[in-house]
């Protein structure tokens, strides 16, 4: 996991309390018999936003985004897209397009027939419809590929083709799933920032649906976290970084040491939490709200705990360990450090100088980290 | 030990094309026999197109592949049409009430005995043409019927299997893109399965052409198809027109195949050039 993306240029509208919400859910569940894929799900998505569904297989992302195009009746609740309650409305005269995650291509049209297919459904004439396919597949690179038949391409340029497929009817709000599951990690990333200027260059909303938390930390303007039906945290990727709400969260974003341990100080300004685990105590320079002597756990990402040979100075956050593996990954090294306690604590330095403080296998480090670093969740 | 091997492969492809070509090629050997007797070869006045000229002549052969043609072709049509909608009915919607039964009903001609399927079609017949009086007499129209009962089985299980690989994602992106469902069926779904839908006509087509029992059941005066013509005649012991006739048959199919592979052949290749 590398450093979260910036936080979008863009004033936030989600901050603003009068602005108007493009996409409204209101308490939406869907059922499928005994199973619930959403449960009661209140949001509301931006104009001009790129808001990504995070979450593992199954956590009903994906009947989310069906229900926003329509192929999915909610058992409960609303769905309003631009101020227009959706209930009824049936995939074909929504506001709004898909694309697919197996892109969806029709085999026996070519790229450009397959780009016109939704201007020829709204009657646009015959020379309108050539001149935006032409843009269209300008805007995606794929003018020279306009006459190949889709099994002539390959993954990237199908995505690229679903792409313009579902952006030439200029809809205002679009629907990715999983938009770039099926292309291999360099493409991805190139794929990636290309989405977000042609985002930025038609204005159109985004809702994106992906596992990938990479792909939505660098897409998204705000991530929601679903887990078993239910949005967890709403939030822009830094925040969702920095500052997760749950023990979920902030596990299933990166990776963190979890330390579960007891609140022996609750002052306003710090607490001081006794771990077991830790073997030590973690102070904490700001106050949270939970009753004394609960169960909380302190989250700490690997980047956030220094190690070094010599003991730092200072008498808190500070425990010894002994280091057990070392993974050079070129940009970065991943240590494994087992505390006394047995319990084992990611650290992660930059390679930044080639000749850095040598630390090898089983050499006792001192860890330490800021008392700003730690994030108390107490479930 | 490598030559020895390959000899032992060779003698397995002789033999198998022996197998598979020998009667055939006998057959269209023996049209142009001049000999009425089909056994023996008139080495004298071999060979000759004189059973071809009268093959021409035989009005009861010519009526019997004429009638024969009709029914196959009403009968391919008509089952492809009921056995898509069978087809569409069982891979699509997974519950509703008699989905056991219509499946059921629809496969028990595969696995059904042609006697009993022709003799219960009988029974159907006469039952009705004494309550309703339709269908009047045995002849096209019921040998029809009977064909398309047993044959839309078949259409329905090529379509059906076409359709559990069919991404229902395709048909939901035309839908998104603006497409009414019935425009979706006809833009979408149709093309793309019409291979299928093509290869379960062109299979109740050979089965009509093909089908002696249930015709025979079927059947009434004057509306004798061709293989009930060519089995009657063989009984009287096989005449060199019977010869010429499947001659003909095969030159057909031949050539309808060679074409195909031709036009695929061409079609392959303009897509390559396209590139």
């Amino acid at each position: 996991m590398s450093i979260p993306a910036t936080v979008p240029l863009k004033p936030a509208p989600w901050k603003d309390p009068s602005a108007r919400p493009y996409v409204q859910l209101e308490r939406l569940t869907k059922k499928f018999g005994d199973f619930t894929a959403v449960d009661d799900i209140s949001l509301k998505i931006y104009q001009g936003e790129i808001f990504c569904l995070l979450g593992a297989s199954g956590c009903g992302k994906t009947t989310l985004l069906r229900m926003l195009g329509g192929f999915e009746t909610p058992t409960s609740g609303k769905i309003l897209i631009d101020g227009e309650d959706m209930a009824g409305v049936p995939p074909y005269q929504r506001p709004v397009n898909m694309m697919f995650q197996s892109y969806a291509i029709f085999p026996h049209m070519n790229v450009e027939q397959n780009v016109a297919f939704g201007l020829k459904q709204d009657g646009v004439s015959k020379a309108q419809i050539k001149e935006r396919v032409a843009t269209m597949l300008d805007l995606v690179k794929m003018g020279d590929f306009a006459r190949r038949k889709p099994h002539q391409l390959s993954g990237g340029q199908r995505q690229r083709v679903a792409l313009a497929r579902s952006l030439v009817k200029r809809p205002k709000l679009l629907l990715l799933d999983e938009p770039l599951g099926a292309l291999d990690k360099k493409l991805r990333e190139h794929t990636q920032f290309e989405l977000i200027s042609l985002q930025e260059k038609l204005g159109v909303t985004f809702v994106v649906v992906t596992h990938d938390q990479e792909e939505a930390m660098t897409l998204a303007s705000r991530i929601g976290v679903m887990n078993h039906g239910e949005i967890v945290q709403t939030g822009t990727p830094s925040e969702i970084y920095e500052f997760p709400s749950t023990k979920f969260v902030a596990d299933f974003i990166g990776s963190v040491n979890m330390f579960e341990g007891k609140l022996v100080e609750d002052e306003p300004n710090y607490v001081r939490i006794q771990s077991d685990e830790l073997g030590s105590t973690i102070f904490v320079n700001h106050g949270i709200s939970s009753p004394p002597q609960a169960v909380v756990w302190a989250a700490i990402r690997p980047e956030k705990i220094f190690m070094s040979i010599a003991r730092p100075e200072g008498t808190d956050n500070i425990v010894q360990g002994a280091v057990q593996d070392i993974a050079y990954l070129g940009d970065l090294s991943i240590f494994l450090v087992k505390l006394p306690t047995g319990k084992v604590v990611r650290v992660t330095r930059p390679n930044t100088s080639r000749h850095s403080e040598e630390i090898t296998w089983d050499q006792q480090v001192y860890l330490n980290w800021d008392s700003t670093s730690p994030v108390v969740v107490t479930r | 030990m490598n030559e020895r091997r390959s000899l032992f492969i060779l003698c397995c492809l002789g033999f198998g094309f022996a197998f598979l070509y020998i009667p055939i090629l006998s057959m269209v050997v023996f049209s142009f026999n001049a000999s009425k007797l089909v056994t023996v070869w008139d080495s004298a006045h071999s060979p000759t197109l004189k059973w071809y000229a009268a093959l021409l002549d035989n009005d009861e052969i010519l009526d019997a592949a004429w009638i024969s043609l009709k029914v196959a072709v009403i009968n391919a049509t008509g089952a492809s049409i009921l056995g898509m909608l069978a087809g569409f009915s069982l891979s699509r919607f997974s519950k509703f009430r008699g989905r056991f039964a219509l499946n059921a009903m629809t496969t028990a001609p595969l696995v059904m005995p042609e006697v009993i399927t022709g003799l219960s079609l009988l029974l159907t017949f006469v039952a009705m043409e004494q309550l309703i009086g339709w269908p009047a007499g045995r002849g096209l129209t019921t040998i029809t019927i009977a064909h398309i009962t047993f044959s839309m089985a078949f259409v329905t299980v090529v379509i059906q299997s076409r359709l559990a690989t069919f991404d229902s994602a395709l048909e939901e992106a035309a839908m998104d893109l603006g497409a009414h469902p019935m425009k979706v069926f006809f833009v979408i779904t149709l093309p793309i399965i019409f291979p299928a839908i093509l290869s379960g006509w062109l299979l109740a087509f050979t089965m009509s052409w093909d089908d002696l029992v249930i015709s025979s059941f079927a059947s009434g005066p004057g509306s004798s198809t061709l293989p009930m013509v060519v089995f009657s005649k063989v009984r009287l012991g096989v005449s060199p027109e019977i010869n010429v006739l499947a001659t003909i048959t095969i030159a057909v199919v031949t050539l309808m195949m060679i074409s195909v592979a031709l036009w695929m052949a061409r079609a392959a290749r303009l897509d390559k050039a396209r590139q």
